[in-house]
């Protein structure tokens, strides 16, 4: 049979940013694919070594806008870590919210591409109608729905007022029971399995040794994530980590669907122990020395490298997305699968091209 | 930093990678930066139930540097982007695009992380210095 080679993006319906892979088919099997990177690559890590260490909060929360609140959080953690800065606990908590709401709007949004990857459009529009209830929650108590800019070195911008958290409340109670309406067809529906079961498999040591990252690695039994390390307000929280074990898109998509009503819990149960406190911490001085700060995005592991000298610039701002790592799963997943089936695997990374390529 | 930092020479980077490797440690990635005149310093960083281990390394700029991804094979796209950001080369890499993972081969003119460019010295001051001392830094490339 002779090898055909096939482009699969970077234009491609099913892809919502620009990735491209050479795919190397025989019949309609896959045997070898390639990724190619830098349609939209931005040089933020560059930019970031040009502005003031407090600008930089806002051109992190640049390098991706469906997790835009957690890019900024895990730097200004990294910079308070190197100045010694104490944040009020307020701040923490209130962190810890938004950061569970970005979580919850780019899980709806994945969940809504993936059903939408293998032609269930219905459902894809019901679970971005949920999205927009949450979308709505951001826009109310920060003034906008996805880039909410409430970081600064020191703490946040925004407070809640108690009558907003009693509306979140009344807010969430409807988010899930919407949520747990779709389950059922999300997690059992005949055509949804046949299309997911069974493929993309990545055992657990495989995804270990490819040093996968957030829902993709818990998919396939690895329990890691990295709000175990109690950043913020998470020490503060019952919280136990999502996993599954079967490893195939199914398990993916199962833990994001898991990992939304989690979410729902950790803001009630922050909202009923928020610390009544100042939000923020006057901040002197300038940051000298180096660090590593590690959250957990909605994708896994956000990795913050910051070095800084006593300046105003940073040294050093190196960033690590947890795409960048998952990346590695998709060279592993596709050879063997159907050409048909490389959307669905393919989105069951959650593939954010606008982190990757910073 | 808080976690324990190894230094090692290039020549033993792979041999302390592969030991981290037995001993169960998870490649998280690499991290970049310009060292002194003519060196650029790479952090490896490892991670083991939520801790994390690092070696550092040492490496002129023009290297090349022995690549890990006969160890961790997940360490060939950030050794692709380090070629291309910082023009460092590595060797042995097991899936190499030559400079090209963010760009055409042809727009590969500078590595824009990097603070030295390449000059030309004439004459008998050239035949004076060693081979690799032909990038002079510039403050800027």
């Amino acid at each position: 049979m002779l090898k055909t080679v096939i482009p699969f993006g970077p234009q491609h319906p099913v892809l919502p940013e620009p990735l491209h892979l050479q795919l190397t088919v025989e019949d309609e099997v896959i045997t070898e694919a390639i990724p190619a990177l830098g349609f939209v690559h931005r040089g933020l890590e560059m930019l970031a070594h040009i502005r003031d260490f407090h600008q930089v909060t806002q051109v992190v929360e640049r390098v991706c806008g469906i997790c835009s609140m957690i890019h900024a959080m895990c730097y200004c953690q990294g910079i308070e870590a190197i100045m010694g800065i104490e944040v009020p606990p307020r701040a923490t908590f209130l962190r810890t919210i938004w950061s569970e709401l970005h979580r919850m709007h780019s899980h709806l949004l994945w969940l809504g591409l993936f059903a939408d990857s293998f032609g269930f459009e219905s459902l894809f529009m019901q679970l971005w109608k949920i999205r927009e209830k949450v979308l709505d929650l951001n826009e109310a108590t920060t003034g906008n729905r996805i880039i909410v800019s409430v970081n600064l070195i020191g703490g946040v911008r925004r407070d809640l007022a108690p009558e907003q958290i009693s509306w979140i409340l009344a807010e969430l109670a409807e988010v899930e029971q919407d949520i747990n309406r779709l389950g059922s067809t999300l997690l059992t529906d005949y055509t949804v399995k046949k299309r997911t079961v069974g493929k993309g498999v990545i055992t657990k040591d495989k995804a270990f040794e490819l040093g996968l990252a957030g829902p993709t690695l818990r998919a396939s039994g690895v329990c890691q994530d990295m709000r175990m390390l109690g950043y913020a307000a998470f020490d503060e929280l019952d919280f136990e980590p999502v996993v599954e074990t079967e490893g195939d898109c199914h398990a993916r998509s199962k833990v994001r669907f898991r990992e939304v009503r989690q979410s729902i819990d950790l803001i009630r149960q922050a909202l009923s122990r928020i610390a009544q406190s100042e939000i923020r911490t006057k901040v002197k001085g300038r940051p000298q020395g180096e660090t590593v700060c590690r959250v957990e995005q909605p994708r896994g592991e956000l990795f913050y490298y910051i070095k800084a000298d006593g300046t105003k610039n940073l040294e050093r701002l190196r960033i690590r997305t947890p795409t960048f790592a998952n990346i590695p799963a998709l060279l592993s997943i596709l050879p063997g699968m159907w050409l048909s089936d490389v959307p669905v695997a393919v989105l069951s990374i959650d593939p954010c091209i606008s982190c990757t390529e910073r | 930093m808080r976690d324990e930092v190894i230094s090692v020479s290039p020549d033993n980077l792979v041999g302390a990678v592969a030991k981290l490797k037995v001993e169960g440690y998870r490649f998280v990635t690499l991290s970049c930066m310009q060292g002194d005149v003519n060196t650029v310093v790479i952090l490896y960083h490892f991670d083991k139930d939520l801790v994390l281990k690092h070696l550092r390394v040492r490496v002129p700029a023009d290297g090349p540097l022995p690549s890990i991804t006969a160890v961790y094979f997940a360490a060939f796209l950030v050794e692709n982007e380090i070629q291309d950001l910082f023009g460092l080369r590595f060797s042995g890499l097991a899936v190499d695009y030559e400079r090209t993972l963010y760009l055409d081969g042809g727009e590969v003119k500078v590595t824009p992380f990097c603070k030295y460019t390449v000059a030309k010295i004439q004459g008998d001051e050239a035949k004076s210095l060693p081979a690799s001392a032909d990038r002079h830094s510039t403050g800027g490339s």
